[in-house]
């Protein structure tokens, strides 16, 4: 608002129902970064105390021994498991929630659009245990098959080596993960897709453009920033992916090379795990390996906003 | 089918932050109405609230049904958050008692001290104790014998297929099959693992190098969250070995080994066997402090020698004077031979005779 159009505001009469709302949204915004600061301070100071009576190194360390005396505990297994397990999963759920979504808002019939739209729905309203059921008790059985074909022609490059045993590994949790973020980015891309300016598809069609050269000069450029946003919204829910984790991984306090076999951990796994039998001291640690969640996403955030911004001109909006 | 949607319901009571919480599958887990002699209720309208041991949880829930089911006024709410955040919440004073698997460490011990009134401390109760069950999955494979240092090596990678000599020789009546061992550990802190590995550490220290803790220190393996985890697991795979209290492998139809104890027959684990393990355990604390110490290392005949004791942590003195009465009439009943008696339907050993009078005594004696 500008300052002409305040001094305005402030000559037009105003109803208590002006004052309430003004009070109330400006409370709510209040609210938000008070709420931001205190979860910031408190992660802050927990993981502050706990990190100056770690014996082994924060960052480095492969070990989690936070309640023994002396504690020693570091965070290189959990960053490393929650970025690997994160990027399989946006590796496998992107492409696919953007030809979902183009399917639903560019190739679908009407009628067969609104069920898919209503299905992607239902999906992102099962609950993440679920999920971790569904991973643990359908999906862990039936990878073998997979990654015996991965391991017999990929095996060379060590990522793809298995040895048979259950497949409770980074690759599977990411590929559960994959399924549980396909609705969020699907049904933003679908948003976005459909608010691509009629007049440009037109405009190309005119040109002679087939359906494939009208999305591909038309509708990807002007969601671009769109894509980028829905993949951070699903990104984001990855990283933070907690029960479902817990239920499918089998963790250890390693860092394999082959992304088949089981072991490795998580931030919000490890958290849940040890929680239950953390002392005082265990406790800090933990918050102290939130602390350090709390900052990849943020840095994520930060990241994807700054390649939003940067395309904004390109694409004409923001989405 | 109804073993598959019992282990459903295991599966999904435990997925959740409760690693051991179960149903017992009758309805109102075992409200049994005694006559009045059995329990003396506290008076007023009081809530009591406990938290800590998941391996105590189907235990407490009984007891706690029992107990409201017979005294009005009285409310407990026992919440199975773990060991370690139950003793975390009784030394901030939010509990009025807490259940633990392990012994208090010395700093818990004096940080108690603040929370006690009086000069109190903390002091623990043993209150029942659990076989902790080897679980296993080998198709026609019944009554599979282990000893500790097999036990050991399985646990630590040193043995890895199922038809390994040392594995024969302890069957020779049976056709072990040329199969992987995957065996399977808790990937959360716990109690279970803490007596399971200390049991390896007393039996058989050569095999198991590693230090008895709530978190496992074994090498390789794979792991699952919680003893419904575990269970699930070992059903789901071919050739998996696990340990989780003896209910667990009762639930879901899981068959258990016999440990070779030394002393003539494998011992299968049962109540019975986990009750003999409890009568030759000695009282260790000092001042009133029941700390027990049991023999791991044990050779006596129809011992079972896994057994996992839990304890109710309580101040010895100086106890918050609004549920003092409570707590009181409450751990009479659980100690009471009533309350002993309803642990044996749901897999639990009922604490020896003289033990339980230490027990009864000292509960007398808070303040």
């Amino acid at each position: 608002m500008t300052r002409t159009a305040e001094r305005a505001a402030e000559r037009t009469a105003e109803r208590p129902g002006d004052r309430i709302f003004s009070a109330l949204s400006r409370g709510s915004g209040i609210a938000l970064l008070v709420i931001m600061a205190a979860i910031a301070v408190f992660l802050a100071i927990r993981a502050a105390i706990a990190i100056s009576r770690d014996e082994g190194n924060f960052l480095t360390t492969f070990e989690w021994d936070a309640n023994a005396d002396p504690p020693v505990f570091g965070i290189a297994v959990l960053l490393f498991g929650t970025v690997v397990s994160s990027v399989i999963a946006m590796a496998i759920a992107v492409p696919v929630a953007t030809g979902i979504a183009l399917f639903i808002s560019h190739y679908a019939p009407r009628r067969v659009a609104a069920t898919f739209s209503y299905l992607v729905d239902l999906l992102a309203a099962v609950p993440s245990i679920i999920y971790g059921l569904w991973g643990a008790l359908y999906l862990v059985p039936r990878m073998g098959g997979l990654y015996d074909w991965l391991d017999q022609f990929f095996g060379w490059t060590g990522i793809f080596a298995y040895d048979g045993t259950p497949a409770r590994s980074l690759m599977t949790v990411g590929i559960l993960l994959a399924i549980m973020i396909l609705p969020i980015i699907t049904s933003v891309t679908r948003e976005v897709f459909r608010q691509t300016p009629k007049s440009n598809q037109e405009a190309a069609l005119a040109l002679g453009a087939t359906r494939w050269e009208v999305i591909r000069m038309t509708v990807l450029p002007f969601s671009r920033s769109g894509i980028i946003s829905a993949s951070m919204l699903g990104l984001g829910r990855a990283l933070g992916e907690t029960m479902a984790v817990a239920t499918v991984l089998s963790p250890s306090f390693l860092i394999n090379a082959s992304l088949l076999e089981s072991g490795g951990a998580t931030f919000a796994q490890n958290i849940a795990s040890q929680f239950k039998e953390a002392g005082s001291m265990g406790r800090d640690a933990l918050i102290a390996s939130g602390l350090v969640l709390f900052l990849l996403t943020l840095l994520v955030n930060g990241a994807a906003r700054l390649i939003i911004a940067r395309r904004k001109e390109y694409s004409g909006t923001a989405a | 089918m109804k073993l598959r949607l019992g282990a459903a319901v295991l599966a999904l009571s435990a997925l959740g932050l409760t690693a051991c919480g179960s149903d017992d599958n009758s309805g109102l887990p075992g409200a049994v109405r005694f006559s009045p002699k059995d329990v003396h209720c506290a008076s007023g309208d009081r809530t009591l609230l406990a938290s800590g041991s998941s391996a105590q949880a189907n235990a407490m829930e009984v007891w706690v049904n029992s107990y409201q089911a017979n005294c009005d006024g009285g409310r407990i709410n026992y919440k199975a958050t773990g060991s370690g955040a139950g003793v975390q919440e009784f030394l901030q004073g939010t509990t009025a008692f807490a259940g633990s698997d392990s012994e208090l460490s010395e700093g818990e011990i004096e940080e108690s001290r603040s929370v006690c009134q009086d000069e109190g401390r903390a002091i623990h109760l043993p209150m029942l104790a659990g076989p902790i069950a080897i679980g296993y999955n080998l198709p026609g494979v019944d009554g599979l014998v282990l000893d500790a240092p097999t036990l050991a090596a399985i646990f630590d990678s040193a043995i890895d297929r199922w038809d390994d000599p040392a594995l024969a020789r302890l069957n020779p009546d049976v056709a072990l099959p040329d199969l992987p061992i995957t065996a399977f550990h808790r990937s959360d802190g716990s109690g279970t693992t803490d007596n399971f590995t200390s049991y390896l550490r007393a039996a058989a220290p050569d095999a198991w190098p590693h230090e008895p803790d709530k978190a496992w220190r074994g090498r390789g393996g794979q792991s699952a969250d919680g003893s419904s985890g575990l269970v699930g697991q070992v059903q789901q795979t071919e050739g998996a070995i696990s340990y989780f209290e003896l209910s667990y492998a009762h639930q879901n139809g899981v068959d258990t080994a016999r440990i070779d104890t030394g002393g003539g027959q494998p011992v299968a684990a049962d109540v019975d066997t986990a009750s003999n393990a409890l009568a030759q355990a000695d009282v260790v604390g000092e001042d009133g402090d029941l700390v027990l110490d049991l023999d791991f290392a044990t050779r006596e005949p129809d011992v079972y020698p896994i057994v996992l004791v839990t304890y109710e942590i309580v101040c010895d003195r100086g106890n918050a004077p609004g549920t003092l009465p409570l707590t009181r009439a409450f751990l009479e009943y659980t100690a009471g031979e009533q309350g002993q008696r309803d642990l044996a339907d749901i897999d639990y050993a009922p604490l020896s005779p003289d033990i339980v009078e230490q027990v009864r005594a000292r509960v007398e004696e808070l303040s």
